[in-house]
């Protein structure tokens, strides 16, 4: 470990901070209807959108049918997905697939229609092997956006309704649908597009270059459109890369810079969403009690990833190696990492992208340490509470807040209440249900396919408790609409790029794709149902008695529930997989 | 119903056309007018033909010559077997199939606590030592650094640790009659700092550092 290594981590969380709270004002301005900075660029835009999409953004929409618009819309999405990456060849005829690859089999396509509609990400395929640039572009780019799009949508709905004084509306689903995306993820994106291009990833729709190098061998070198979808791959906490090894691949990722930019952009808008959410009830306190909460938690799977990672492995012990900083070298377990960013900014960079539902990766998570690879898992355990993605986690996180003035309300004895609305048995029940889905998914999944042999199929270290690791982390993954790996777990085989001669493992891609579905739109439905619930209740005054939600009692009777429900529902499974290994100098 | 399926399906069409056309031609066409170099990969030149991506890791290697038959020899998946040009710095192990396919990227996925992985790391080990100990007499693995035995993420990582790299040097400037602050130099001059003075680590990038020393001695 070295004094600079820490600095990324406290560092990286300072500015962190410092960015996110002008953005939450941005951002309150967009959801509140109050004017922005972009109305003379996007005004006229965002009305021909209405005009086109027919649509009255004025008319509010009552829980059930802002869940409706957004099922259908998703419905849609996943039809047209579908299509695109299904007629891959089709579309040749527009110069974007240079490399003439093939449509990927029919399994390995539902996997990755329905990763790229949840938010997940899910790749079990390799992007420079499969896709086209036009189905990188028009297909997976445009989910990268509307996805994301659609978790903050559902966000929003949540805190109108706790804010609601009267009636039932939450918003209107397709005004807060195109308002995110001209107003928040399209400049964002945009601007940081052209950073990172400046900054060395690439941005064309070349071939693939072919070279000779200086001692004659030839190398082929992937190209493409990478810059453009990378930008919203981190800011949506999407996470599907470009390349098959995601954030890893210089193009991607040039620089330890970019890797600084590329961790901000992922965890910019789930921090900001939280002083949001303080602004917009009107109460700030709310939530810098919420957002000490997740960074308490979030600074600590740092800590513990980064002294794990820089101790070394088991393996590179018994071969000899020594791990200690020396001169000229950081030490630690290099294997599957990349020298640019170190090991502070690779076991960062997989905390980030695990606390929230990104799931991009700049390093080999299958290669960390046991204890290094436990924290993503552990994280991946919180539901997406420590910052979670975009929208999903402050919905997420409300959901837990709710039940923390629950249980806190058990504990004194009064009838519990949450920023004046009383929450009564039926809210509970629809936030226990929104909260137990997502864990119910992942371990359903999991004990499906260790005990079946179509599930063991998929494993790359058969065997040892890296097996399990790698399975179990496959469902905790999909379950959490993260999509980072332990990436030996395969759901398609590919003997040569271009898909020709290649096939899905018809199990891993089926029960994936209903991981990822059902833990994503169960959830909505419920935080919806929650809103809905929530809205038409009237506000009552805080009495003397009333539980405070913005001390730091609350903050450690939050962190109490958050931790103590996922170590209860994942722990033995942990101990299965990652503790073991963490644990042991033993090689298996 | 009826209503939002219209409205679903002319949103989903439009918004591809705005986020999935419009958008990624933009940043094309302002990418490739602004920084042109980068958009398109930071492309070497060498007497006019292409010799590989300043960012992305590539072998120097040179292909192994059967001798009875006098061809070149071809590993179980019909990639040519190589062993490392001795005049040049040479890059991180890599996982990718053949060593350095920036076509097909691939990570190692070696577990920490596999055997397997522990045999790979001492085999790399064991390459390095047997590479660099002629010029590095007491060179054991521990003092190998871990970036020159551990997989690297990519499998086209571009640099190597300073402290690999300072190894490395003195077999370069055995081999090229250069002295070893000579090529220390050349090495210090190809080494990027952390971006803003503390993310990351200062790599040494190797196909620059080699293009450099083959001007310096005329690629020998």
């Amino acid at each position: 470990m070295t004094f600079l290594g820490w600095l990324t981590i406290f560092g990286f969380a300072a500015i962190l901070t410092a960015l996110a709270i002008p953005l939450a004002r941005h951002m309150a301005a967009v959801y509140t209807g109050e004017r922005t900075f972009l109305d003379w660029l996007f005004g006229r835009p965002e009305r021909l959108l209405y005009r086109v999409m027919r649509v009255d953004p004025s008319k509010g929409q009552d829980w059930k049918a802002y869940a409706k618009s957004l099922i259908i819309f998703s419905l849609a999405g996943w039809l047209l997905l579908y299509f695109i990456l299904r007629t891959q060849t089709l579309w040749s005829f527009t110069g974007l697939n240079p490399q003439g690859f093939h449509s990927g089999s029919w399994d390995v396509t539902f996997n990755t229609t329905s990763s790229f509609l949840t938010n997940t990400n899910w790749q079990y395929y390799g992007g420079e092997t499969t896709m086209s640039y036009f189905s990188q572009m028009a297909g997976l780019t445009v989910q990268n956006f509307l996805s994301a799009a659609i978790g903050i949508a559902v966000a929003v709905a949540l805190i109108r309704g706790i804010i609601g004084r009267s009636g039932r509306s939450l918003g209107n689903f397709w005004q807060d649908l195109v308002r995110t995306v001209l107003y928040v993820l399209l400049p964002i994106s945009f601007v940081v597009a052209l950073v990172l291009v400046f900054q060395g990833s690439i941005q064309n729709f070349a071939g693939y270059l072919t070279v000779h190098g200086i001692t004659g061998l030839s190398q082929s070198i992937g190209m493409g459109p990478v810059a453009s979808q990378e930008a919203i791959k981190e800011l949506g906490t999407n996470g599907g890369g470009f390349f098959n090894v995601n954030s890893a691949h210089p193009f991607e990722n040039p620089s330890g810079f970019t890797n600084l930019v590329e961790m901000l952009l992922v965890l910019i808008i789930p921090a900001a969403l939280i002083f949001m959410y303080g602004r917009m009830t009107g109460k700030r306190r709310q939530g810098y009690a919420i957002y000490g909460a997740v960074m308490f938690m979030f600074l600590g799977a740092c800590v513990v990833a980064y002294i794990a990672e820089a101790h070394g492995s088991p393996a590179q012990h018994a071969a000899g190696l020594n791990t200690h900083v020396i001169a000229g070298s950081t030490g630690g377990n290099m294997e599957g990492k990349e020298q640019r960013f170190g090991i502070a900014g690779s076991a960062l960079f997989n905390v980030v992208t695990t606390v929230t539902s990104c799931g991009a990766v700049n390093s080999a998570m299958e290669s960390f340490t046991g204890i290094g690879g436990a924290i993503p898992m552990a994280n991946l355990s919180a539901s997406e509470t420590i910052f979670g993605g975009v929208g999903t986690g402050l919905y997420s996180i409300l959901l837990y807040v709710i039940l923390a003035v629950f249980i806190g309300g058990l504990m004194v004895g009064r009838t519990p209440e949450y920023l004046g609305k009383k929450i009564e048995a039926r809210e509970i029940k629809l936030t226990i249900l929104g909260l137990l889905a997502t864990p119910l998914m992942a371990l359903f999944c999991t004990a499906m396919a260790v005990a079946s042999k179509a599930g063991r199929a998929s494993i790359f270290s058969p065997g040892k408790p890296q097996a399990f690791s790698e399975t179990f982390y496959a469902y905790l993954s999909q379950a959490n609409n993260n999509g980072s790996a332990f990436a030996g777990y395969t759901g398609y085989i590919q003997p040569a790029a271009g898909n020709v001669g290649a096939h899905g493992v018809t199990f891993a891609d089926l029960l994936g794709g209903f991981d990822m579905m059902i833990a994503r739109y169960v959830p909505i439905l419920f935080a919806l149902a929650v809103a809905g619930s929530l809205a038409g209740k009237r506000i009552s005054p805080a009495g003397l008695g009333t539980m405070r939600t913005d001390n730091p009692t609350f903050v450690v009777l939050l962190i109490g529930v958050i931790v103590l429900v996922g170590a209860l529902t994942f722990f033995p499974a942990l101990l299965l997989g990652p503790l073991v290994q963490g644990l042991t100098g033993h090689l298996y | 119903m009826r209503k939002d399926i219209t409205t679903s399906a002319i949103g989903i069409v439009v918004l591809t056309l705005v986020l999935g056309v419009l958008y990624p031609l933009v940043i094309t066409g302002i990418s490739q007018v602004a920084f042109p170099g980068n958009a398109n990969g930071q492309q070497v030149k060498l007497n006019g033909k292409l010799v590989g991506s300043k960012i992305i890791g590539q072998q120097f290697t040179d292909q192994v010559i059967n001798k009875k038959t006098g061809k070149v020899e071809l590993d179980k998946n019909g990639n040519p077997v190589t062993t490392p040009d001795p005049k040049y710095f040479q890059t991180r192990p890599s996982a990718t199939v053949p060593a350095d396919n920036a076509a097909a990227t691939a990570f190692s996925n070696a577990g920490p606590n596999n055997i397997a992985t522990e045999q790979a790391i001492a085999a790399n080990i064991q390459a390095y030592i047997a590479l660099e100990k002629p010029y590095v007499p007491g060179l054991t693995a521990a003092r190998v650094p871990v970036d020159a035995a551990d997989t690297s993420a990519s499998g086209i990582d571009p640099d190597i640790s300073p402290a690999n790299a300072d190894i490395q040097a003195h077999r370069v400037a055995a081999i090229r009659h250069l002295s070893l602050s000579r090529v220390m130099s050349l090495v210090s001059t190809y080494t990027h700092g952390r971006g803003l003075g503390f993310s990351g680590e200062p790599g040494v990038n190797v196909l620059e550092l080699n293009l450099a020393l083959d001007r310096l001695t005329g690629g020998h």
